[in-house]
């Protein structure tokens, strides 16, 4: 096995040493008639060739995104991350790290979730950022969390416009600690009346922008009641670049930021992993879930960084920890911070209009197809279409003509109603003639 | 003014009918430096063994329990500002809370100093 | 019960550097500042075109604000990441002994396979048509994971470890409610040397906590457990082998106690590395154990994520997994995704998608290459190793539970250090100095200045001779007084001890830019 140095010879030597004569005499802890008799029924051993073969053709049965001309988002988002990210995530010392527990050999780790927490900080408008959740989804459910230990509170309400499945784990992750969710009916148009739903009790308003069905949101009015509530605004983003072009959840009265950094430095890799942002005020950071990176001084004086407040974690506090979260994402942070500082400012910015101008542009072409019609008065890269037909069935057509659509609103929202609906999402990848593949496409199956 | 303290390390300065809770010198060196404490509310009634506070150092946390039953009457906001005292001065300006105790007849159960000192010896 | 010992967070006296450079480089380490430092807003390393401009949809919500990213050149960028690598400390500089944590080599392999475009590049809400490759590897993993615990179900969609904690942990609390019992039964057993995360999944869903002592061999004895279990016990969370690295030897009578109480069984199956193909959990009695891919079979940790978490189940919990799952049907696979009406299960989506696919493909190509024999080889050097070194340490580090066979970790406590002036701490950071990564410190907590030491099966006899030999010399330095070694140490890491207490007491956890220096007055 090409992965086991040890030789039967030093085996031998070191049972020898160890003084038993069978390394099953190391095992006799476990009771005789429990221990395996015979291996487990399962293939042997195989070399390189044989499993490049073996998963080669797995992975061959799949269509990737690259491949086809490619629209669908819903929360994870194909764009083209550089060469060099790949590359710099795959150093030795990077990929076969632990959590920085001995920051003296770790400062690598350290500074670049420092540099992550302030991109996140500065791209959300916010004062602190964590190290990263696991996922946009779980990073939204600790903010309802951390509201309700802020506000004393145990009540969330969820716009109908948050991703499904980010409500959906809202939801689950609330029941099982016993607090209370009001969930509002899916929300195509961006029409409904949020400030309707919050008063004293509520702990938070959750609002996504822009939201499942594309639509950018005003957070300002919802902010303000909300904070004359005594109750605090969680905003959910699931595309980062959209931060690059519309204005910053912090500057429109966010109290928490919580969101998916997929699209920045990360593969799509058929949903994880991700890597989950998460921003607040200075004034909650003690309630904030998950690692912090920290600056300080070493016994010579020089800067370093260390993690810190570490006393609000799991295994100090066990039972009263601020969270059960142990692992934070740290390679995908890496991507994520690799790829934001090859793009700067400037780039991030220009990749949003691109993104942008895209989506206009796709939206105009599918508005021109008969019985085709286009929901949304704003966006960024992705909208809601109405077709004459279950979006289910045309997506299906569709990719029977090699190009993936997007993806049918009752695929996340069954038995709504909503079965004519299609999201559909166009980024810097989509190219003129991927439109025109779409709108023939579309045309040809409808 | 008699200093009586628990098992847990908190102690109790009992001046008439009020106790001064605060951690021992033994809990603060366990603990290793201190960088945040949470105080009750004035005003809060404890009830003995009741966690009163909260302090941690960077690698620890512990609950401050009340020795006795009885009424918050003040808390040291220093602390919260400059939880260093907790370390320097555990058992002057590093007090935790001041209780106005309900059944002084609770302090029976608690160890005298020199009772303390041979419980740590016992325990180290 | 919280973590309640502390340990020096400020270093000592600086000592002055023999040789000053100018840069305060030292050769081949280098000084590296923060992005923010040297990065401007307006250089891209990433070429695109500006768009033809069009009729914006933001409906006035267009960013107004300047964001104050720096960006870098892709030479700048590559430099100063490259830079920083080099500070870290990975499984492939050296033996990476962290107890608990299963540090093994990563197969460059698996990297390969998870780079695949049918892999890496699809996206979790295709049609299934379109992805049906992806859904028989994990269908093919999740094979490999039922028939290596002999348990007959499980969830792939776990994030982590303590993700998957929560997963099994929410089955076994809609199994409850689905009894009718949520009222009465909701105490959860977790045994003093638990991983803190078993008392805080158990606090998040709303059960009581309760611990359980370990008897004085370091196991978890099942007259105490039957006392404490009763009518309203949920479960028992227990890590077998456990965190001082001894399997529970009464597991099976923990298990039938538990059970009789009408409870279910979680196990921790952080320590699963040592038993792969010697034991199965299906028969010694769990009802739920998460297994960390990143520990057992090997995905890369990271510098700390992602981790992956999948948790097996007994019979009695199968219903009430998590979505979303895969189904095969005449040869197709789907994902069910939504709960039917008659589903027994309330217990929804805990993740938005499928779980951590790039971990899957990795694990799977872990297994593969391993086959049955080799992962029941694998176990068996990682138990091999650790008694290894138990053996040839036991006569100057102090065994707290007796110089007795251990799994794949081997606990030491810091008994023969008392009255050396010398700590824990200490010792760890002198093996930084050595080129080793330190062991895991301070945990578990039920021994006194832990030291777990954990080599896995990636070691060679030659490689542990050598971190023998070397911990030896430690153990002769403290024993002859040479405490500088040790206090005053890392020496020759690129950072000395850092000042956490200052971290902690004032916390800057992001830059901001400096203030503009005041014009000095004529």
């Amino acid at each position: 096995m090409r992965y086991l140095p040890l030789t039967d010879a030093d085996r031998r030597e070191m049972l020898a040493r160890i003084g038993v004569a069978t390394v099953d005499e190391l095992f006799t802890d476990i009771p005789e008639r429990m221990r395996m008799a015979a291996p487990a029924d399962l293939p042997r051993a195989k070399g390189e060739m044989e499993v490049e073969r073996h998963l080669g053709a797995m992975a061959a049965r799949n269509v990737s995104a690259s491949s086809v001309p490619f629209f669908i988002g819903a929360g994870a988002y194909k764009h083209h991350v550089p060469a060099t990210v790949d590359h710099l995530i795959q150093r030795s010392e990077f990929l076969t790290s632990y959590t920085p527990y001995q920051p003296e050999i770790a400062q690598g780790t350290l500074q670049y979730l420092f540099e992550f927490q302030t991109q996140v900080a500065m791209l959300t408008g916010m004062e602190v950022a964590n190290a990263s959740m696991y996922d946009g989804s779980t990073a939204a459910a600790e903010a309802v969390l951390m509201a309700h230990r802020v506000t004393r509170r145990r009540k969330a309400v969820l716009s109908g416009g948050i991703h499904p499945h980010y409500a959906e784990v809202m939801t689950t992750l609330s029941d099982l600690a016993g607090d209370e969710v009001v969930r509002l009916p899916p929300d195509v148009t961006a029409t409904e009346d949020l400030l309707a739903a919050i008063d004293d009790s509520v702990s938070c308003v959750v609002v996504q922008t822009p939201d499942v069905f594309g639509n950018l949101r005003d957070l300002r009015a919802v902010a303000d009641k909300a904070h004359a509530h005594g109750a605090l605004l969680v905003a959910v983003f699931t595309e980062a670049v959209s931060l690059g072009l519309v204005e910053a959840p912090g500057a429109m009265g966010a109290d928490i930021v919580a969101g998916e950094g997929q699209s920045i430095g990360n593969a799509l890799s058929f949903g994880g992993p991700y890597v989950g942002l998460f921003a607040t005020r200075q004034k909650f950071v003690r309630q904030m879930p998950g690692r912090l990176a920290g600056e300080t001084v070493d016994a010579d004086g020089r800067r370093g960084f260390v993690l810190t407040l570490s006393t609000r974690e799991q295994h100090i506090r066990r039972d009263k920890a601020t969270s059960n979260i142990c692992t934070n994402s740290g390679l995908c942070c890496l991507a994520f911070t690799i790829h934001m500082s090859l793009l700067g400012e400037s780039g991030l910015t220009r990749l949003a209009r691109v993104n942008h101008a895209n989506a206009v542009k796709l939206a105009e072409a599918l508005a021109a197809v008969p019985g085709v019609k286009v929901l949304n008065e704003t966006f960024f890269n992705e909208f809601t279409l109405r077709l004459p037909k279950p979006a289910a069935a045309v997506v299906e057509a569709m990719a029977d003509h090699h190009v993936l659509a997007g993806v049918p609103v009752p695929r996340l929202l069954p038995g709504a109603g909503l079965d004519d609906l299609l999201l559909v999402a166009s980024t810097e990848v989509n190219t003129d003639a991927d439109r025109a593949a779409f709108v023939a496409a579309l045309t040809e199956v409808l | 003014m008699t200093t009586y303290y628990t098992k847990d390390h908190e102690y109790i300065r009992v001046e008439g009918d009020t106790g001064t809770v605060g951690i021992s010198d033994y809990a603060q060196s366990q603990l290793g430096d201190v960088v945040f404490v949470e105080l009750p509310s004035v005003g809060k009634a404890l009830t003995k063994g009741a966690e009163a506070a909260v302090v941690e150092s960077v690698k620890a946390a512990s609950e401050v329990y009340a020795p006795v039953s009885g009424e918050v009457v003040a808390v040291n906001g220093a602390i919260e500002e400059t939880p260093a005292t907790v370390n320097e001065d555990p058992l002057g300006n590093g007090w935790f809370v001041k209780i106005k105790l309900s059944d002084a007849g609770e302090l029976d159960g608690l160890m005298t100093e020199q009772q303390y000192d041979d419980y740590l010896k016992s325990i180290s | 019960m919280l973590n309640r010992q502390g340990r020096p967070t400020t270093p000592g006296a600086a000592v002055e550097s023999a040789h000053p450079t100018f840069t305060g480089n030292r050769a081949l380490q280098q000084e590296e500042p923060l992005i923010f430092e040297f990065g401007r807003t307006d250089v891209i390393g990433v070429d695109l075109d500006e768009p033809a401009p069009v009729a914006d949809r933001l409906g006035g919500l267009k960013r107004k604000d300047t964001i104050g990213l720096p960006g870098l050149s892709e030479p700048e960028a590559m430099r100063h990441y490259v830079r920083l690598s080099q500070k870290n400390y990975g499984i492939d500089t050296g033996l990476f002994p962290l107890g608990s944590c299963t540090m093994k080599h990563n197969p460059r392999l698996n990297e390969r396979m998870a780079r695949l475009p049918g892999f890496a590049d699809i996206h979790p809400l295709q049609p299934a048509s379109t992805v049906q490759g992806a859904l028989a590897l994990m269908d093919e993993l999740a094979h490999w994971l039922k028939e290596l615990t002999g348990m007959p179900a499980v969830t792939l969609s776990p994030k982590a470890g303590a993700h998957g904690e929560l997963a099994g942990m929410a089955a076994i609390k809609a199994a409850i409610a689905a009894r009718g019992e949520t009222a009465t039964r909701n105490v959860v057993l977790v045994p003093d040397s638990a991983h803190g995360t078993n008392p805080a999944t158990a606090a998040l869903i709303g059960f009581t906590v309760k611990a359980v002592p370990a008897r004085e061999d370091g196991t978890v004895d099942p007259a105490e457990v039957a006392k404490l279990a009763g009518p309203d016990t949920a479960a028992i969370m227990l890590t077998n082998p456990n965190t001082c690295g001894l399997f529970e030897r009464d597991v099976v009578e923990i298990a039938r106690v538990i059970h009789e109480a009408g409870g279910y069984f979680y196990c921790d199956g952080a320590n699963f590395n040592a038993i792969v193909g010697k034991a199965r959990p299906g028969d010694l009695g769990v009802d739920a154990m998460h297994i960390n891919l990143h520990k057992t079979f090997s995905t890369p940790h990271g510098g700390g994520g992602p981790g992956a978490g999948p948790v097996v189940l007994s019979d009695r919990l199968a219903a009430f997994a998590p979505l979303p799952y895969v189904r095969l049907d005449d040869g197709r696979f789907s994902l069910v995704e939504h709960a039917a009406v008659s589903d027994q299960s309330p217990l929804g989506r805990l993740t938005a998608f499928h779980g951590q696919m790039g971990m899957f493909v990795r694990a799977l190509a872990f297994m593969l290459s391993h086959g049955a024999d080799g992962l029941k080889q694998a176990s068996e050097d990682a138990v091999l190793n650790a008694n290894y070194v138990r053996a040839c340490l036991a006569d100057l580090m102090s065994l707290p539970f007796g110089n007795r066979a251990c799994m794949h970790e081997v606990l030491f406590d810091d008994a023969w250090l008392k009255g050396t002036g010398v700590t824990t701490l200490d010792f760890a950071k002198a093996m930084i100095d050595e080129g080793y990564h330190p062991m895991t410190v301070y945990f578990p907590l039920v021994v006194h200045g832990a030291m777990l030491i954990e080599p896995t099966e990636s070691e060679s006899k030659a490689s542990l001779d050598l971190f023998i030999a070397t911990l030896r010399d430690l153990a002769f330095a403290v024993r002859d007084g040479d405490t500088a070694r040790f206090t005053g140490a890392p020496y020759h890491a690129p950072r000395r001890r850092l000042d956490e207490t200052r971290a902690a007491r004032q916390p800057v956890l992001r830059w901001t830019a400096p203030a503009p220096v005041a014009e000095a007055a004529e």
